[in-house]
């Protein structure tokens, strides 16, 4: 089966601007992936690239095993991009919208898909409204449906979250898990790394241009190389421990960890010392500090 | 070919809906322009012998408003879709250039001949008799606004600004279609705007409109049809080029 989307040393310059500099990624059918990068990256560059809405100067990509450019009608069939700027058809209402974009895929009488839509997104009681009167939340959900008109098996949504409230987040996420869950490929970019922790099993990271990362999150995760532990003492620190001292912060003592293994020799140290343990929590590496660290030219 | 077919009613329902703008509009400023011209021409000009002035300016004001018309079609079309961005909609789906071109020209057409219709309909009781080659008349409207509507779709997409369209509506479209012998038959003409006359393919498809009613003009209606075919195949090709390679559309 072919890969769902393969990205083969792809090149993009913009004048003195090297967008993109020799990226490959696979993708393969089935995964929740994200593509996670500072602005500027190329993340958009990329998935522009993807779409046909930006030619590389050198590379090629395949979606579905279709070529983007030699095979651009099989390509954009199996593709579904919700772009990240908000934009919209000022003369159309709703239905309208969705009716139109199944027609410029080939489609008629799609109805009962546009309905279903609708009502997952919960659109359902504006379809005849004026894509003008929506709100951005709304019109948001609307450039979800039109990416969806023609079931593409390959969804991209770049920056779906950025500036659209709690409530919305959520049900798009919920939607999207049930998209990938019924076997659709998602590939997402996000500013909002929690978001990537928590759908995504794979994550790709771009900087300047160039991927510095391409892991299972597990793996990525794992690379934050040290751990965290914030003591509450019944008294002072060993001084066996103080070169483990990173800070105090209201009145805990956090100490580092090379991993969780070594755990086991603080807490022998302290009993060896007799100083109690009040308090103990172990601070997981989240995927932002990882981010920060290797945006900051730090190596995994 | 669906795909085709659903820009087409697409770019159909974007100007019907807003038809007192892209119809009506026109239809009455043309009105304005026999009304005002016949008033003040009429007994001083004879343009071919046996036909009045007022009979004369008909079909000259009747394509003049097609071919803006058939203009400002696609090339507005395009630049506000460029501008607010919503062209990001009909470059993610699967269209060919063909299609692509083909709606949007098509669409340009229509609203085109609707708009002279109108025209010809307000301003017939002023003495316009029926068409006396009326295939010469069908084939120059759709041919005219044809070439406008791709020079419309060329302007669109080179334009990235508002003011750049505007600039090439008023000093390429507008001088064309004024200085076409709408008002005045091109012999009446001193030598030099005689030549320059017959470098405006808008000239050709006034003269060949207005043989099909007259059944006389200032040239043969098989010149200006190579004129106007000839310019339309040169245009189309450019347009679909650009349109193929990407040009300020897919960067």
């Amino acid at each position: 089966m072919a890969s769902a989307i393969e990205i083969k040393a792809v090149s993009k310059r913009y004048g003195a601007l090297q967008a993109l500099d020799d990226v490959s990624i696979t993708v393969e059918p089935g995964e929740f992936f994200a593509l996670l990068g500072p602005n500027g990256a190329g993340k958009t560059t990329l998935i522009s690239a993807m779409a046909g809405l930006s030619r590389p100067d050198s590379g090629s990509i395949r979606i579905m095993g279709h070529d983007v450019i030699r095979d651009f009608r099989a390509a954009r069939m199996s593709l579904g991009v919700v772009p990240q700027e908000l934009v919209f058809d000022p003369f159309l209402s709703v239905r309208e919208t969705l009716r139109f974009q199944s027609g410029y895929f080939g489609l008629t009488r799609n109805d009962d898909w546009i309905d279903e839509l609708l009502s997952k997104l919960g659109l359902a009681d504006k379809a005849n409204v004026n894509l003008r009167a929506l709100s951005g939340g709304m019109k948001r959900r609307v450039m979800v449906a039109q990416a969806l008109v023609h079931r593409p098996p390959v969804m991209v949504l770049d920056e779906p979250t950025a500036g659209v409230d709690v409530e919305l987040r959520q049900s798009l996420w919920s939607f999207v898990k049930e998209l990938n869950e019924a076997g659709h490929t998602i590939v997402l970019t996000t500013h909002y790394l929690e978001e990537a922790e928590a759908l995504c099993n794979r994550i790709a990271m771009l900087k300047r241009g160039k991927l510095v990362a391409l892991e299972s999150k597990d793996k990525l995760l794992q690379h934050g190389k040290e751990r965290e532990v914030a003591l509450k003492l019944g008294g002072p620190l060993p001084g066996s421990l103080l070169p483990r001292k990173v800070r105090e912060e209201d009145g805990r003592i956090v100490l580092k960890l090379a991993d969780i293994a070594q755990l086991e020799h603080v807490l022998a140290a302290l009993r060896e010392a007799g100083v109690a343990v009040r308090e103990l929590n172990v601070i997981e590496v989240d995927l932002e500090s990882v981010f920060v660290n290797m945006m900051h030219g730090g190596q995994v | 070919m669906q795909g085709f077919l659903t820009l087409f009613r697409k770019e159909l329902v974007r100007f019907w809906k807003v038809a007192f703008q892209t119809v009506a509009a026109p239809v009455l400023t043309a009105l304005m322009y026999q009304l005002i011209f016949s008033h003040v021409l009429s007994r001083h000009v004879e343009a071919y012998p046996g036909v009045s002035y007022t009979a004369f300016l008909i079909p000259g004001l009747a394509m003049m408003s097609m071919a803006q018309n058939a203009f400002a079609n696609s090339s507005s079309s395009l630049i506000q879709s460029k501008i607010t961005g919503n062209i990001v909609f009909l470059l993610l789906p699967p269209l060919t250039a063909l299609e692509f071109f083909g709606a949007y020209l098509l669409a340009s057409i229509v609203r085109g001949v609707v708009v002279g219709a109108g025209v010809l309909l307000v301003t017939a009781w002023f003495g316009l008799p029926l068409p006396s080659h009326p295939l010469w008349v069908l084939s120059f409207a759709i041919l005219g606004c044809g070439v406008l509507g791709t020079l419309g779709v060329i302007a669109g997409i080179w334009a990235e600004k508002f003011d750049q369209l505007a600039a090439f509506q008023n000093f390429l479209i507008m001088p064309l279609t004024f200085l076409s012998g709408v008002f005045y038959s091109i012999n009446s003409l001193p030598p030099f705007w005689y030549v320059v006359s017959h470098v405006n393919p808008v000239f050709f498809m006034i003269d060949g409109f207005r043989y099909g009613f007259f059944g006389q003009a200032d040239v043969s209606p098989w010149l200006s049809l190579s004129v106007v075919g000839g310019s339309f195949i040169l245009l189309s090709g450019l347009a679909l080029w650009l349109i193929k390679s990407g040009y300020k559309l897919r960067h």
